[in-house]
């Protein structure tokens, strides 16, 4: 099977950070050997990096490309019954799929190992962002109904908010990569090409989509089933441009916060 | 470099965030348009000819760029080399919008921005960090502004 691999590779050593380093020894498989009644199994000492779902792993910290790639989709990690200390297995769900054993220095080590390649999975980060997005959808119900002073009808409120994934897609300028972010919560990459995000958008992007609050879809993306037509827009027509709807809207949270915040501190609600 | 076919086959036969037979065009010089049943799972899109159980091929969707190209047209580019576009024409300009929508999202990388989007919001607005409840504000992974190993 094809694989882009001229990317992946650069995926796996451009400055984007790792969720995981460290050197390894990767048990090699039994069929490499050429010793026919030993099954005396040997090891390689492998610099790993965990990105995302992937683990990829090299001969040495300083060299250029992988020697390869672990798919960590499908998989659990455990705990291993092997001669070694601190070694720890990656198993498939698809029993065909060869298992990797893994040796850590330490016991450390090896739980620091176990405990991230578990959660690399995308459908679990998946889950936790669905989790942060009910939860600050809550946030905000709760935040408008301390709100006292009649201002504008909330109902207006919530659209844009409720899918700032997908208005962040929209914010982006036409040459901002998928993966690469200088909205400021992450690392900018050397090299990167998006220069002028800070200008705000070159164009007013359409509006965010409202997001359709899917219950327990199986593997859906948040946005399901979004349609761009029929969006009320929550400010004035004029307000086309995400950098300034945001900027209006964080300001009304900032002061609805002060409020809550003060209310609290004076023991009322 | 590398790979596990067998991880990469049984990954393309979860259930896909979405699938379509769908014309492809390879980056190479003279390739032609070719249908292919295409298929979005995780952060992969694995394509097939249509009649057939395996994937031909599988791109890994980081790192990459999804740029609206002329009409009905949609093209996937790799950071390093913005100019080798894989190429898909779809049926309508309404499919055509919803796959660039769906594979702008299908990151990891796009994903995890959302996350710490997320967490930073609730943070603002509660003075607390959302993450805490679970044991996992500390991991590298969710980690606000500049991450470093």
């Amino acid at each position: 099977m094809k694989l882009n691999e001229r990317s992946v590779a650069h995926y796996a050593t451009c400055d984007s950070p790792a969720d995981h380093a460290g050197f390894l020894h990767k048990r090699v498989e039994r069929h490499h050997h050429h010793h026919h009644h030993h099954h005396t199994t040997s090891y390689h000492r492998r610099w790993f990096i965990l990105k995302g779902n992937l683990l990829f792993y090299f001969e040495d910290r300083e060299s250029r490309d992988p020697l390869g790639l672990v798919v960590l989709e499908g998989c659990t990690v455990e705990l291993c019954e092997a001669a070694e200390e601190f070694a720890f297995a990656i198993r498939f769900d698809d029993a065909g799929a060869k298992a990797y054993v893994l040796v850590a220095d330490c016991q450390t080590a090896m739980e620091g190992w176990v405990k991230v390649l578990s959660r690399a999975s995308f459908d679990y980060m998946r889950l936790v962002v669905r989790e942060l997005e009910k939860q600050l959808e809550d946030v905000r119900k709760s935040l408008a109904a301390c709100h006292k002073s009649p201002r504008k009808s909330s109902s207006g409120r919530k659209r844009h908010f409720s899918n700032p994934a997908m208005a962040l897609v929209q914010e982006q300028p036409p040459i901002l990569e998928n993966g690469y972010s200088t909205w400021g919560s992450g690392y900018i990459p050397a090299g990167a090409s998006c220069s002028d995000h800070d200008g705000g958008c070159s164009k007013p992007p359409p509006l965010p989509p409202r997001r359709r609050l899917a219950a327990g879809s199986g593997c859906g993306a948040p946005a399901t089933g979004l349609s761009l037509t029929g969006q009320e827009s929550p400010v004035s027509p004029e307000t086309a441009c995400f950098s300034k709807l945001h900027n209006w809207y964080g300001q009304e949270i900032a002061e609805i916060r002060r409020e809550w915040l003060e209310s609290q501190r004076s023991g009322e609600l | 470099m590398r790979y596990s076919e067998r991880e990469l086959l049984s990954l393309s036969r979860q259930p896909a965030e979405k699938a379509a037979e769908i014309l492809m065009r390879a980056p190479k010089k003279g390739s032609v348009l070719k249908k292919r049943l295409v298929k979005l799972v995780v952060n992969f899109l694995f394509y097939f000819r249509t009649d057939e159980a395996e994937p031909i091929g599988a791109l890994l969707l980081e790192h990459c760029k999804i740029n609206k190209e002329e009409e009905n047209v949609f093209s996937i580019s790799f950071i390093e080399e913005p100019d080798r576009k894989y190429s898909f024409e779809c049926d309508t300009e309404a499919q055509c919008q919803e796959w660039i929508e769906a594979l702008r999202r299908a990151s990891y990388e796009f994903m995890r921005r959302s996350l710490i989007f997320y967490r930073n919001e609730i943070q603002k607005m509660t003075g607390k960090d959302p993450l805490e409840q679970y044991g996992i504000s500390e991991e590298a992974r969710f980690q606000l502004g500049t991450r470093k190993l």
